[in-house]
């Protein structure tokens, strides 16, 4: 690698300045006050405030409505992310095939991935809404007892759906890139040696697009626990009882809602200690069994 | 720390040069006065369409109202605004938020300090007593001005009655009654007999009040902050057991959380629903076949309860005087012209208007009386329903003067949580008493000990 040397240090200082700025104001900041308000107890209006050291999290970690938000974060993220995996790498296997109308059918495909996660639940409540939705009423119609509104499962089902479809999208495009950097070399040579379509996608091309398929599991489960908030307020608010509530959705809950900041704080800085433990065993274990 | 309010003004948007602005106005024009509110259309343009009237009868002060979103965003929006210093001179809010303001130290400025401090007079012995208890200190000092208040009350659908072979003119007055027209209303093919908006307040907080129950010790909190729930007691045993029977059998759907229930009624889907008096211009509007095919009727009772049924409690919400931020104090002229606004809302002429405009009741006696002299019940039959509940039984008790809790919002959420898990099957009636108690009083302890001082 070829080395730049700069004169003084002024201008080096100067050219990462924009960019340390953007992290220590968006990053090291909110998330020092959230340390800082972690170890606080304050009323909601900030004017008596009282140092409690571990408490918040003492009592975050002994309080089973916590622990059972988090078991259900889990199952969730990881239907969001195997689904949505699933589903994408099926649909860019069939794309990537000499298919009549291929441009179209991947266009189609891509949209979904530029409609706010707001608006893509309005579009799912409009479709399984016991009371207004096309298929809630005809679920109902032909006497299956549908309402995600009172009934856990449902809910449960229905976020997973809008969720992973959300993001099927955008692991189509990067499967489908992946795939289409498979030398074709490799595909005709195994053919030529007999192994049949299903043999040559399990034994070449799912291990050349394991890179790919180990980089949006990543993404897909950070995407799962952190940006379905939209989805699910928009969609079940959490309900029925708590079946529908993740980790995410709760640190909103108990500090936006509840206006209990310190044990919000000290909730987003759990998560943010998990994730940076999952992403750290992810990329230690997992990435080694990878073939690049 | 000025990095941190600096960005706290910013975040405020276009509040912040507004809010530093208004003492230099002070001096050449009218005082500006921030107003948030959190009422939607069409309610929210009549709120404001007041405040014009306001502008417009003299010179001194203008209020500008803002749309905040609804009740909870409109709440957690003046916190956030006054932990940066841009809290607005006037937020409304919800009755549940009541016992949160009243702890709020000097976040705010409560009302009776202001009328003495600026020597504006309101009289609120012409208040209804329900909501002047509702907003005022155990002493009958004010802390807030009390605007648009609803109670609880049951509609339902002439229609689905006829069909039922029900007579449309007289509602069901017990609980055993309503049961028996529900069942009959489904038997003739009807998919939502019963249902509810608003789940808590109906059936916990109203039910509790008619029936003259406590739903927290201390007189439902008035008696100070070391209250807990009593919500596991005999009368919501039987309330609840009756419910989740109702709901087995299909006489009682569940519509939703909070206002949800008001939509399924208005499209005529739901028979019977009890609802804020407050959704009565929607139902009116909505409902297939319009006021005409609307009945209104007080909330049913358990006959067999002694002294059952007082008056109900109210809903709805009050108008508060806020502090701009912790450090800084409103100006003389700011506060006149909170209180002349206060006192113009008070006015009969605007009190009757809002009331038969709305459905809201009328908040004092001149205006209710104004209303009834002008013909107008007798025009809309069953619009008098929420004051007659309301001024049932011969006094208030502790019962049923309200409900005064901190953290209230967040019981609120924990009572409907255990509400759907009992209505899914996941527990029974006692239980989910226990549990709302539990957790709720987690939440009262909580909220104790960080207003202790």
């Amino acid at each position: 690698m070829r080395k730049v040397h700069f004169k003084g240090v002024a201008l080096p200082y100067l050219l990462l300045l924009p960019q340390l700025i953007i992290t220590g104001l968006f990053f090291f900041w909110p998330a020092g006050m959230a340390i800082y308000q972690s170890f606080l107890r304050e009323d909601a209006f900030g004017l008596s405030s009282q140092f409690v050291a571990f408490e918040n999290y003492a009592d975050v970690l002994s309080d089973p409505t916590w622990l059972e938000s988090a078991a259900r974060t889990g199952l969730f993220s990881v239907s969001v992310a195997l689904l949505a995996l699933g589903v994408a790498l099926f649909l860019a296997v069939q794309a990537d095939k000499h298919i009549r109308g291929a441009d179209t059918y991947k266009t189609l495909l891509v949209w979904p991935y530029a409609v706010a996660p707001a608006l893509a639940a309005v579009l799912w409540l409009f479709m399984f809404h016991p009371n207004i939705g096309l298929f809630g009423r005809l679920l109902n119609g032909l006497g299956i007892p549908w309402d995600y509104r009172l009934n856990g499962g449902q809910a449960l089902t229905l976020v997973i759906l809008a969720s992973a479809w959300k993001q099927v999208s955008y692991n189509f495009i990067f499967f489908l890139a992946g795939l289409q950097s498979i030398p074709r070399s490799v595909l005709e040579a195994a053919a030529i040696d007999g192994a049949s379509p299903m043999r040559r996608f399990w034994t070449v091309v799912f291990p050349l697009l394991s890179p790919t398929a180990f980089f949006l599991l990543v993404v897909n489960l950070v995407y799962a626990f952190f940006d379905t908030f939209g989805v699910i307020h928009s969609l079940t608010q959490g309900g029925p009882g708590k079946s529908t509530e993740t980790l995410i959705y709760r640190v909103y809950t108990d500090g936006v809602m509840n206006l209990n900041l310190g044990s919000s704080a000290a909730q987003s800085v759990i998560l943010m200690i998990l994730v940076i433990v999952l992403t750290a065993v992810q990329f230690r274990y997992v990435e080694r069994k990878v073939h690049y | 720390m000025l990095r941190r309010r600096q960005l706290g003004l910013a975040a405020a948007g276009t509040f912040a040069p507004v809010a530093l602005a208004a003492p230099a106005l002070a001096q050449n024009g009218p005082v500006e006065i921030q107003f948030w509110h959190g009422l939607a259309q069409p309610l929210g343009g009549m709120l404001e369409s007041i405040a014009n009237d306001f502008n417009n009868s003299q010179s001194r002060a203008r209020v500008v109202s803002t749309f905040r979103g609804g009740y909870p965003e409109t709440m957690v929006a003046a916190i956030a605004a006054f932990r940066a210093g841009t809290a607005p001179h006037i937020v409304q809010m919800f009755e549940v938020g009541t016992g949160t303001m009243m702890a709020a130290g000097r976040a705010i400025k409560p009302l009776h300090e202001l009328l003495r401090d600026t020597n504006v007079n309101i009289n609120f012995d012409d208040y209804l007593p329900a909501v002047r208890g509702y907003y005022s200190l155990a002493d009958g000092r004010m802390m807030s001005m009390p605007f648009n208040s609803s109670t609880a009350i049951m509609f339902y659908n002439k229609d689905a009655f006829r069909r039922a072979g029900l007579d449309p003119e007289v509602a069901p007055k017990t609980w055993a009654e309503l049961r028996q027209a529900a069942q009959r209303i489904k038997a003739a093919g009807h998919e939502m007999p019963f249902t509810t908006a608003w789940p808590t307040w109906t059936q916990i907080e109203q039910q509790s009040a008619i029936h003259n129950t406590e739903i927290a010790s201390q007189e439902n909190g008035f008696g100070g902050l070391n209250t807990e729930l009593r919500v596991n007691n005999p009368l919501m045993q039987r309330h609840f057991a009756n419910l989740l029977e109702m709901g087995r059998e299909g006489s009682f759907r569940w519509g939703g959380r909070d206002s949800a229930g008001d939509a399924v009624f208005a499209s005529g889907q739901a028979a019977i629903v009890h609802a804020s008096s407050g959704a009565r211009a929607r139902f009116v509007r909505e409902v297939p076949g319009g006021a005409a095919n609307i009945g209104a009727a007080m909330l049913p009772y358990y006959e067999d309860v002694p002294g059952a049924p007082i008056n109900s409690i109210i809903g709805g919400a009050s108008f508060w005087a806020m502090n701009r931020g912790p450090n800084a104090q409103r100006s003389a002229d700011e506060n006149r012209a909170i209180a002349e606004f206060f006192a113009f809302l008070a006015r009969p002429e605007v009190a009757a208007k809002w009331h038969t405009d709305t459905g809201f009741l009328p908040v004092t006696r001149t205006a209710f009386e104004r209303v009834r002299q002008s013909g107008f019940y007798e025009q809309n039959p069953g619009a008098d329903v929420p004051i007659q509940q309301l001024l049932r039984g011969d006094r208030m008790t502790g019962a049923s003067r309200g409900i005064r809790l901190g953290g209230f919002v967040e019981i609120r959420v924990i009572m409907q949580e255990e509400m759907e898990r009992a209505l899914q099957g996941q527990q029974a009636a006692p239980q989910a008493l226990q549990n709302m108690t539990n957790r709720g009083n987690a939440v009262l302890r909580n909220f104790e000990r960080t207003n202790r001082g």
